[in-house]
Formats: C-alpha cells, structure tokens, sequence
C-alpha cells in the first residue's frame, strides 16, 4: 500500500539513498555553467572542474587534454559512484539497479555489431562502449554473422536474452536489420522495466512509470522520425513501439500514419503533456525538438527528489549524470573550435 | 502479489464473518458457540493478567517506536553524513527525540506497576472485588495508550528525522525549520503519557 513503505524503506535502502542525494548535490549549477563557459581553453575548464566533483579524476590528466580526455573521465566518475552504490545495494534495490544499465548494454551490443560489420577492431570498439553496459562475453559478438548466432553464442547468456523474441531471422545483419533489432529489444526492455517498477509498487511504481512512458513515447517519436522516408513499413514500425505510454495504444495508431513531421506533430500534440512541447516549436522546425525532449526528461528527473523512500532516485542520478556529461562536452567542443556563442545552445541546464 | 487493500478483504469478509457468528448465536439452542459460558470466562480473567500485560505492553510498544525511528534516521543520517560531516551533530538531536519515547515509555511502566496491589480474593468468596477488576482494566488501558502513542510517535519522529538529515546535507537553513515538524511530532507521545498517568492515577484494589 502507497505511503507505508516510509516505514521500512530506510532497512535496507536508506543508506544508499542518502549517498545517491549526495552526488545529485554535486551536479553542476548555473553558475558553474557560467564559469565554464568563461573558459577560453581546454585547460581552463579542466582548472574550473577541479573545484567540482569532478576534481579528483581532472587533476591527474596529462596536458594536451582533449575533449574526449574529459568525457572519459567524467563517465568514469559516474561508473565509479554507479559501482560503489551497486556493490552495496541489497535486493530489489540491486534487480532495479541492474535494470537501469540494460539500455546501455544495449547500445553497445548494437555498437560492436555494426562496428564490425565496418570491419573495425575489436579492440577499438570496445573502448568505445560504455562502461556500465559491459558484460564478460562482449567480445565474441564480433563472431556472430546473424541474428539467431548472435543469440545463440552470445545473448543467452546475458540479461538481455528474454528480450529475443521467436521471431528470430536467419538473416544476415545489415544497416536496416540492426536498426530494428536494436529497436525491438529496447522495446522489450522497456515493457520489462515498466512491469518490474509496477510490481515494486509505491512511489516507485508511480515515478518510475511516469518517467518510463516519457522515454518510451520519446523513443517512438525518434523512431517515426527516423523512418520517414525509409522501406520500413507501418506494421513494422508498429511493432517497435512499446506496449505502455501515454501514446499507448491510440497514438501509436497514429503515428504509424504519419509520413511527415506535421502530421507527427498532429498525433503528438493529442497528448496534452506533449501538446506543451510542440507548442514551443514553430511551424516546420525540428531542429530543436532533441534539446526540449532533453529539457522534459531533466525535469522530470529533477522533480522525482521532491519524493523520498523510492529507487527512481537512483535512475535519475544516472539520467542527470549522463546530461551533465553530454553539456560538459558541448562546452568543451565549442571552446576548443573557438564558437563560445554556441554555448548556450547547446546546453540542457540541470537547475 | 495479492492486492490487501481490496473491499473484499476489509469489507466483505470481516461483513460476512460477523453475519455467521450472529446466525450462530441466535440460531438453536444447541449452540455451536457458547456465547454465555464464553463470557463467563472473559469475566473471571485475573485482574493481574490484565495489569501486566499493560505494563508489558506500554514498555515493549514504547521501545518498538522508539527503535524504529532510530533506525530509520540513523540511516539516511549515516549516508548523507558521508559527503556531508556537518551534519551529524545537529541531527543527533533526531536520535534523542527518538530515544526519548522509550523513556515515556519505561516511565509509565514503572508508575503502573507500583499501583499493583496483591488483594485476596478469598475474602470476597472466590471472586476479586470489583475494585481490583477495575484497577486491572484501568492498568492494561493505560499502558496500551501510553504504549500506541509513544509507537506511532516513534516512527513519525524517525520519518521527519530522515527528512531533516537528507534537507540539511542540501542546505544547512532547513535544520530549524523541519525541527519544528519533530518537536510537534514528539509531542503526541507526551499526549499518550499524560493519559496514561491520568487513568491510573485513581486506582484502588479495595474499597
């Protein structure tokens, strides 16, 4: 029953939710922003991030630093924090941790298969790959040449292996296949997630399933965009949108209509929530629609600290994080290309 | 996981159950449940059972509060106070809010059983006076208010002091403010005390 759980939340997880607060103090402020943005070199905003958080990892760092230097070292912060609250989570605390890195797991599977299907190194790709989705056997998916290998070699062994539907094709994995495969398994990981945080119930079931149907109906979104124009048919890119969300089941009806972005527009704006979106877009623009879909998601990740005794705390830290990291190389791009009017842009400010 | 909160199991069962138990009770004279002999019973339990059940449960409802609260204060207070040590000496206070509700609780079992009396029933032809049957009820009351009270209270204190110590890793001006809300939650516990001594503040085991 909702509100009882304040009673025995803090048994087993009141000393990791207090840690997670603590590293959401030490995000990145406006002001910090500013001080970054002040920065005429690389090695400024290294000397600016050495008074925050992110000290410790900066302050070892050869000169020339690179961008590329300072994301690996901000995610490595976020990887290091993530472990350290992992290693200490009890049950279901640790089940629900777990399925927060199972979108990143995806992303690399996806990375090292089309890597290689470029015949790129191995070794290469998987330095690319993001630490928190890293699993031990990652590196034989460079073996696999379709999909029911893929699965049968590798993927049954990992988490992701229920997220494999029947319909495996014996077809080899090309551009468009893997696309939809990466798809399909976000979708099914995504209805697991959202039943998983149902079963929780309490505060958890209710912030987590606000913000997983955000990032579902985002995904959709993404999706129809993307395959505007291409040979992937109505009923398939049906099949790739998730079985919850707000969209779900009429919008996504529409959706699959939609050749292009007004009629988009039209479908989404049935939706009130998103309605206040599109409303800041004008007529015709799509440029902009990445930067507000981020501006909802930090919103929404903000506002779920307003609550305490819940686990989405612990997926918004995550979500925030990789935020900051993402503003934090923008910065450090328009910097070292010397087109610091771009900053703004660019930038999704936390709070 | 089946759903506790449905009508069924707080409406219709505990509805049904009762109907039986009446149709039992007016039903034939063979009765299924004896409802006379059954009272009898009830009636003739010892004044001193009653008397020390409720000092046994006004101490061990008081220390069960009590040590709910503590521990979830203590803790939120142990992470937060990791990347903030400011915070551990003021929200220490939290804690002894906490404790303090056992100690209501230790205070009102003392004064209860020294109002037991031993009173002999012999006397009065095998049963006890009706003096000492009131004195029991009024024992075992008292000590199930004080020890309610100082449970709920126990556990309110804990969840705001869980509060106060994450606000106050955040921003240190929230201290005073959220130990306000403590201080009204603390004293509801007082309220069950003060009940507490009052009812057993008449207390004679003989006329």
């Amino acid at each position: 029953m909702y509100g009882l759980e304040m009673l025995s939340f803090n048994i087993k997880d009141g000393f990791l939710e207090a840690i997670v607060r603590g590293h959401r103090s030490g995000l990145l402020t406006v002001a910090d922003y500013n001080n970054l943005a002040q920065c005429e070199t690389l090695e400024d905003i290294k000397l600016n991030l050495g008074s925050t958080d992110y000290g410790a990892y900066l302050a070892n760092e050869a000169s020339p630093i690179y961008t590329a230097n300072i994301v690996e070292k901000c995610t490595q912060k976020l990887v290091n924090d993530w472990n350290y609250m992992r290693s200490q989570a009890d049950e279901t605390l640790a089940t629900f941790m777990d399925y927060c890195t199972y979108g990143h797991m995806i992303d690399n599977v996806v990375l090292i298969v089309t890597g290689t299907l470029h015949e790129r190194d191995v070794q290469e790709l998987l330095d690319k790959c993001h630490p928190l989705g890293m699993f031990d056997s990652i590196a034989t998916l460079a073996v696999a040449q379709n999909m029911r290998e893929l699965y049968r070699l590798v993927l049954v062994d990992t988490p992701l292996a229920p997220y494999f539907s029947e319909n495996l094709t014996h077809e080899d994995l090309d551009e468009m296949n893997i696309e939809i495969m990466r798809n399909t398994l976000y979708k099914a990981y995504l209805d697991d997630f959202a039943a998983f945080c149902q079963k929780l119930g309490g505060a958890t079931a209710e912030i987590m399933g606000d913000m997983l149907a955000f990032e579902t109906d985002r995904r959709a979104l993404n999706i129809t965009l993307n395959s505007i124009g291409t040979e992937l048919t109505r009923e398939d890119r049906k099949k790739l949108y998730s079985n919850f969300g707000l969209l779900y089941p009429h919008g996504h009806n529409e959706l699959a209509m939609a050749e292009d972005f007004d009629q988009i527009r039209s479908a989404m704006e049935k939706v009130p929530a998103y309605a206040s979106i599109f409303s800041k877009l004008g007529y015709g623009e799509s440029q902009m629609l990445d930067k507000l879909l981020y501006e909802e998601e930090v919103k929404k990740c903000v506002d779920c600290y307003e609550q305490q005794f819940h686990y989405a705390v612990f997926y918004a830290y995550m979500k925030l994080r990789e935020q900051e990291i993402r503003n934090i190389m923008w910065v450090s791009e328009c910097v070292a290309q010397d087109q610091k009017g771009r900053i703004s842009d660019g930038i999704v400010y936390l709070f | 996981m089946a759903d506790l909160t449905h009508p069924v199991v707080w409406f219709y069962i505990p509805c049904t159950l009762a109907w039986i138990c009446f149709l039992i009770s007016v039903g034939s004279p063979d009765r299924f449940i004896d409802y006379d002999w059954l009272w009898f019973l009830f009636r003739h339990i010892s004044p001193y059972f009653w008397a020390a059940l409720g000092v046994a449960l006004c101490v061990g409802m008081s220390i069960l509060g009590a040590a709910w609260g503590i521990f979830i204060t203590g803790a939120s207070l142990v992470g937060a106070a990791i990347r903030v040590p400011r915070i551990t000496s003021k929200n220490l206070i939290s804690v002894i809010f906490c404790e303090a509700v056992a100690i209501y609780g230790v205070i009102v079992a003392i004064i209860l059983q020294t109002k037991i009396e031993y009173v002999d029933p012999q006397s009065t032809g095998g049963v006890y006076d009706k003096y000492a049957v009131a004195a029991g009820y009024s024992i075992f009351g008292s000590g199930i208010t004080t020890g309610f009270a100082n449970l709920v209270c126990g556990m309110c204190v804990g969840i705001v002091g869980s509060s106060c110590a994450l606000s106050d890793a955040q921003n240190s001006t929230l201290f005073v403010k959220i130990l306000v809300v403590e201080i009204f939650g603390s004293a509801l516990g007082l309220f069950g005390v003060i009940i507490g001594i009052i009812m057993s503040g008449g207390i004679k085991w003989a006329a």
